[in-house]
């Protein structure tokens, strides 16, 4: 019997998503706030 | 800055765009208005590459729906050599040159480009136990990758472990240049040993072992994959230039203080 492969391609599409949002999230986040952070340091 | 330019006073006449578009100011005034354009760009062809992979991109004969995680594995691993290959470059630039800008590129490629290699493990194992029977073997290509995520994780480590930053960035520059050999024994390791994973299916220079149906989202999935990237460690380098003028404003703020 052949194995289900759709909790395979849901997990691997998952974890693709979570790193992707995640990753680009983090780097969006300390973008921000090292823009802010020179704003207040430039003021 | 380059010799040339402190000498005589010009940029050189040999790769002089280069030494031009080194610096740091520089780069953030081109690259920091184009960020949501290309954030923007990169979120539309990933999404579309990944919906039209899992949903509208048909089975295959052999791996049946499977095949699918192929849409999300094989633009990671690209992007994984990729990333270690720009990592590699910037070494380079830093040890010859010492350009400010290749130190502080290579130090933000490496933790994204080691998630992109770890995603590119993962699906991989993913795709391994329904089509092998198994999450992971010592296959030759299997451990060529996972050595490059190694090589990752030592560059993050290495560059954060001296007191001295430029000690780091040497010391990072050397092991990233050492650890390029495994770039092309990761792209032939499929043809040098007996390999349970498979041979190269898309050739640039001979035709491809896959049809267009399966080709055009593996392409744009691949395209999505590579600017989420590019955009990723664009915005870093920014974050990290912006950081180190922050630093360098409050230490003259400091210094000035009675």
């Amino acid at each position: 019997m052949s194995i289900n492969p759709w909790p395979f391609i849901n997990g691997a599409y998952g974890a693709s998503v979570l790193f992707l949002a995640g990753a680009g999230w983090l780097v969006f986040k300390r973008y921000r706030r090292a823009r802010r952070r020179l704003a207040q340091a430039e003021a | 800055m380059n010799e040339n330019v402190l000498a005589q006073g010009r940029t050189a006449a040999k790769g002089g765009w280069l030494h031009y578009f080194a610096n740091p100011g520089r780069f953030l005034r081109i690259v920091q208005p184009a960020l949501p354009w290309l954030a923007a760009l990169s979120l539309m062809l990933t999404v579309t590459g990944i919906v039209w992979g899992y949903e509208f991109a048909p089975a295959d004969w052999q791996q049946g729906n499977a095949v699918r995680i192929m849409y999300v594995h094989v633009p990671a691993a690209w992007v994984a050599m990729a990333g270690y290959a720009a990592l590699a470059i910037c070494s380079f630039f830093s040890i010859v040159w010492r350009h400010p800008l290749a130190d502080i590129a290579a130090e933000e490629i490496a933790p994204i480009g080691a998630g992109f290699t770890a995603l590119c493990l993962v699906s991989g194992s993913l795709w391994g136990k329904p089509m092998w029977g198994a999450y992971w073997v010592w296959d030759a290509r299997l451990t060529s990758v996972l050595i490059l995520f190694f090589l990752y994780l030592g560059h993050i480590a290495l560059v954060r472990a001296f007191d001295n930053k430029a000690h780091g960035y040497r010391a990072g520059a050397i092991l990233a240049l050492v650890g390029a050999i495994n770039l092309p024994i990761i792209v032939f390791s499929v043809q040098w040993w007996n390999t349970l994973h498979q041979g190269n299916t898309i050739s640039l220079i001979g035709p491809s072992k896959i049809y267009i149906t399966m080709l055009y989202p593996l392409l744009v999935s691949t395209l999505g994959f590579y600017l989420s990237f590019i955009t990723m460690v664009c915005t870093a380098i920014c974050a990290a230039i912006n950081e180190r003028k922050t630093s360098a404003l409050l230490l003259a703020a400091a210094e000035r203080a009675p």
